[in-house]
């Protein structure tokens, strides 16, 4: 059970390897009104039927038109949800939800991909600038200056 | 069955082709292969492009064997699912993807049970054959470390 109340949470992950990462973070999110984020719809039979999903466009930060598109529904997802925490494990969808959930003062949480185990993506530095939780899921990452080293998804 | 997968993003002929010469040396193996659009195509093994996400998961948690590059979304499931996992990764001096990554991935990888990094196709073949051995030394999943998910709860409750 969660101490307090139940918070709005966002939940934003990219294809592939970030989806399954924010899955395996789903406990942490059990007791909260959590709206889903990735860029298929077929990620769907991954979540309970009851859970709230949003598909958004799958833009890379090399496509600047899909980008456009993407901040578009992500923002819109903001104001409609308007969620207290978002969280992410990437990619471009999780950066550009951080910078827009500046709006509605969401607090942000950015787990840094366990792909990145020489050192920290382009867009985890720049989302560590943005969360206020940020995470690698590498020990020998971890500096004074964040990431922080809580553990990984395996 | 073995099942190999090599991603959506782009084909793998090198690790395609060398599962597709040990299957015309072992014609009993039953291979699925997703291949991305590699052309030209295997000749002895079975192939589709791409495998939507679900059915991929229903096929990695029934394989043998799975065979793949260093894709994370892959390892992470099988991890997940307990299957016996053989990375061969991508290189980037062979325009395979943009970088070293997924050598780096392999490397930080290979050493956790359940999962064997193939550095040549020679090995590759190797591993392939101990399949049955290696289906034995794969544990059942790890959790999500505790401490992670207590971090995040904290933070989200705070």
């Amino acid at each position: 059970m969660s101490r307090n109340s139940p918070r709005r949470v966002m939940a934003v992950a990219s294809g592939g390897g970030h989806w399954v990462q924010l899955l395996r973070l789903r406990p942490a999110l059990r007791d909260h009104d959590v709206t889903f984020v990735t860029v298929r719809e077929e990620y769907r039979a991954d979540l309970d039927p009851h859970d709230r999903l949003v598909v958004v466009e799958d833009a890379t930060r090399w496509d600047k038109l899909k980008l456009v598109k993407l901040a578009f529904q992500l923002l819109w997802a903001i104001v409609r949800y308007r969620p207290q925490v978002i969280i992410s494990t990437g990619a471009a969808p999780g950066v550009l939800a951080l910078q827009l959930g500046k709006l509605v003062r969401a607090r942000g949480v950015w787990v840094d991909s366990i792909a990145n185990c020489e050192e920290i993506s382009m867009s985890g530095r720049r989302a560590g600038r943005l969360a206020d939780l940020w995470l690698t899921q590498w020990p020998h990452l971890a500096t004074d200056d964040g990431p922080r080293y809580e553990g990984s998804v395996a | 069955m073995i099942l190999v997968t090599v991603g959506a993003q782009m084909p793998f002929p090198r690790l395609v082709d060398a599962v597709d010469d040990w299957a015309g040396a072992h014609p009993d193996a039953d291979v699925f292969a997703q291949i991305g659009d590699q052309v030209p195509v295997p000749t002895h093994v079975s192939h589709v492009p791409l495998v939507d996400p679900v059915e991929l998961r229903s096929r990695i948690q029934d394989a043998e064997l799975v065979v793949a590059h260093a894709g994370m979304g892959t390892i992470i499931t099988c991890l997940e699912l307990g299957a016996p996992l053989v990375i061969f990764p991508r290189e980037g001096s062979r325009r395979e993807t943009r970088n070293d990554h997924q050598v780096a991935t392999a490397h930080h990888f290979g050493d956790r049970p359940g999962i064997w990094v193939a550095d040549s196709t020679a090995s590759l073949c190797d591993l392939i054959d101990r399949r049955h051995e290696l289906r034995a030394l794969t544990p059942t999943a790890p959790e999500t470390s505790p401490g992670l998910l207590d971090t995040i709860r904290d933070f989200i409750d705070a």
